[in-house]
């Protein structure tokens, strides 16, 4: 029989690049005066640019993580912290630059706009470029605009929230992006007010030795409820590129969050992200995360259920191809009682690609009466590439109901024959068989990026489209 | 007559090991034979090298399928000449319905498949065979019960519609009532222009199926070949009789 074809991924539909045009790019490296230019350049208060300098030197007194993925090839000497793309932020895509609008159109964006979701934002390099959201949200209270708007126009409820929930010192990465974040997107949604349709931010990286650190504060007041998107891409570069990108979210009394993220970042690129969610009484939510891309991947969404009653899910599958390692998994600390989690982690590697399931349940004296189910599949597509799983458990009570399950495997030969004599060829068979391992995650997916997640996997199969 | 499948003098082996040595087979259109064999004769060897199983290799003789030499083609491309398998131990695949897996082994056979038809099709099928239409939505042959197995098969039988079909112990672990709705469904698909070879150690479902031809296999080759009335013989007396004989 003929050996699969496990070529490149074709990453032709995210893989175009135009040229690094800016109005302004930062030189290269990492230093105080390197922060303060990024703070002069968006005219910031000082009390945003004392956190920046406080967290440049939290960044410089704290080390690599000693665990995980070898880290030693970033060199931040060679990253251009801050690109300021050629356009300010615009409310209509008429009126976004042509190259910018037009990289958005093929990856889908205002298309989705149009057809389901209450609200987008758009992010190019460094900046916002584009965020609207629909009027009748508007009039509710709802706010979704960009992080720096935010702070000029609704200073107290970002200072009462910004940094709060995951801390300047929490890792040498975190402190990194509160040096020199820019970007991304702050929602806030108003008591008792529920959307029905998604909210999505997407970030796009276009620059080459240049990071991205957008900062994401979600706010979901008591009775509301949110379903948030985040997309994000990049072409791929010979060299370095780094994301390091931080998520702060909080889900207050009895209201819901489903955080959904698709993740397709350039084989050049470390993502090395944070996310977090403080989960009050009764709330609940539900994290949804496909990884494709990437070099390295370092990202463990933590959920705090700190309100009784809580609960939150995770849901998440990545895909390591070949030079690809990919260390995911999540956190969760149980603190109020009766407080459940969920997990349903899957993870596919290929071609010499990594794939870590790395976890944490940490359940607190206080969490009486915690339910916890941890279940985490691994599927190796040969003999060269690895599927872990490190669960760590920490559970200080006993009056808790724990299960944790992890299974990592290969595809049989004999259920590639069984399809091969329905008259499926072999690529056809693996695919359908990956597939089908995906499905459990793909099917939390929003459909378009469900669809998308299979011709991925296609694709990451096939090694090109025919 | 019209030869459907000539097996020609093979050896066959798998794992290191020679199981096949010498076996010799032909069938014509219209045909309904039947290989008994007790465990460890051969039987399902037999076919896995007809359909390629890269776990087994064909060290000598030839295999022609409809005047295809079917040495260097792969499993697929001897499904898309009409050959089916009925598995013994069909795998179970996670997160694909079994009626998308129709479709799509379906799509391989021709262009566009109407899956309104389809739909239609298979849960009339589905009603013939005694199988819960429900079935259907469920992963391919995950937590099915043996007999929901192997009804399935059949269903996926009836619904490609090969030129040969290949039974391999689809009557083992049945009760008497499946054994009935399977041979019923053996009947369904059985016409003048395809055949069937069945491949057992039991000669139950044979009761309700007109039986052309009857070979015993021992040890990797056809010791005796005769017509139904070989069935009742083995059923009284056993192997015993060839095993000694050879």
């Amino acid at each position: 029989m003929a050996k699969t074809k496990v070529a490149q991924i074709n990453d032709s539909l995210y893989d175009f690049k135009n040229k690094d045009e800016y109005a302004f790019k930062i030189e290269k490296g990492l230093n105080e005066d390197i922060v303060k230019e990024i703070s002069k350049q968006k005219n910031e208060p000082s009390w945003m640019l004392e956190i920046r300098l406080k967290a440049l030197q939290i960044y410089n007194k704290l080390s690599l993580p000693v665990w995980g993925p070898d880290l030693s090839e970033l060199d931040m000497n060679n990253i251009a912290t801050y690109v300021k793309p050629n356009t300010d932020i615009k409310s209509n895509w008429k009126d976004v630059p042509q190259n910018i609008k037009q990289t958005f159109e093929k990856l889908g964006i205002p298309q989705a706009e149009h057809k389901y979701l209450a609200g987008v934002g758009a992010q190019y390099d460094s900046e916002i470029v584009y965020h609207s959201i629909k009027e009748d949200l508007q009039k509710l209270g709802v706010i979704y605009t960009d992080i720096d708007s935010a702070i000029k126009q609704y200073p107290n409820l970002v200072k009462q929230y910004f940094s709060k929930c995951v801390p300047l010192s929490d890792h040498k990465f975190v402190a990194l992006h509160y040096a020199v974040f820019s970007g991304g997107s702050f929602v806030y949604v108003p008591k008792g007010v529920k959307l029905e349709k998604p909210l999505q931010s997407y970030f796009r990286l276009n620059s080459p030795d240049s990071g991205q650190f957008e900062h994401t504060l979600i706010i979901v007041e008591d009775d509301a409820s949110l379903h948030f998107i985040e997309g994000c891409s990049a072409p791929k570069y010979s060299k370095i590129n780094l994301h390091a990108g931080c998520v702060e979210l909080f889900v207050k009394d009895n209201a819901y969050l489903r955080y959904s993220t698709i993740e397709n970042w350039s084989k050049n690129m470390l993502n090395l992200n944070t996310k977090k969610a403080i989960i009050e009484k009764n709330a609940q939510v539900d994290w949804v995360s496909g990884s494709f891309g990437s070099k390295i991947s370092m990202l463990y969404p933590l959920s705090v259920l700190k309100g009784d009653n809580s609960r939150t899910e995770y849901t998440g599958i990545s895909f390591a191809g070949q030079g690809q390692n990919l260390d995911t998994g999540f956190k969760v600390i149980h603190i109020g009682k009766n407080t459940s989690s969920v997990v349903n982690a899957r993870s596919i590697s290929k071609s010499g690609g990594i794939a870590t399931y790395r976890s944490l349940v940490s359940v607190l004296p206080t969490a009486t009466n915690a339910k916890s189910s941890v279940s985490c599949d691994g599927l190796m597509l040969d003999d060269i590439s690895r599927s872990d799983t490190i669960p760590l458990n920490n559970i200080e009570n006993n009056d808790v109901v724990f299960s944790h399950e992890a299974k990592v495997g290969k595809i049989s030969e004999s259920a590639i024959f069984y399809l091969m004599s329905r008259g499926l060829s072999e690529d056809d068979a693996r695919a359908l068989i990956v597939r089908g391992f995906a499905n459990p995650i793909s099917k939390e997916l929003p459909m378009e990026y469900a669809v998308e997640m299979n011709r991925l996997i296609n694709l990451e199969l096939k090694g090109g489209i025919g | 007559m019209e030869k459907l499948l000539e097996v020609k003098n093979i050896y066959a082996s798998t794992n290191q090991k020679t199981i096949l040595k010498g076996l010799s087979l032909t069938i014509n259109k219209g045909e309904t034979h039947v290989i008994l064999g007790p465990n460890g004769a051969g039987k399902t060897t037999l076919g896995n090298v007809i359909l390629n199983n890269p776990a087994y290799t064909l060290d000598k003789g030839k295999i022609t399928f409809d005047g295809h030499d079917l040495k260097n083609l792969t499993t697929d491309e001897i499904a898309k000449l009409g050959v089916f398998m009925s598995f013994q131990l069909p795998a179970e695949i996670a997160g694909i319905s079994t009626f998308n897996f129709i479709k799509t082994a379906k799509s391989k056979q021709q262009k566009n498949v109407n899956v309104f038809e389809l739909k239609e099709e298979l849960n009339n099928l589905a009603k013939q065979l005694q199988i819960k239409q429900e079935m259907l939505s469920r992963d391919l042959n995950l937590g099915f019960s043996g007999g929901e197995k192997k009804k399935n098969e059949i269903l996926q039988l009836l619904a490609l519609n090969p030129k040969l079909a290949i039974l391999d112990e689809t009557d083992s672990g049945l009760d008497v009532d499946a054994i009935k709705v399977v041979s019923k469904g053996i009947n369904l698909y059985k016409n003048n222009n395809n055949a069937v070879l069945i491949i057992t150690h039991n000669a139950k479902i044979l009761e309700n199926l007109k039986v052309d031809k009857v070979h015993i296999l021992i040890d990797g080759k056809i010791v005796h070949s005769g017509d139904a009335k070989l069935v009742k013989e083995i059923e009284k007396n056993g192997f015993s009789a060839y095993k000694e004989g050879k």
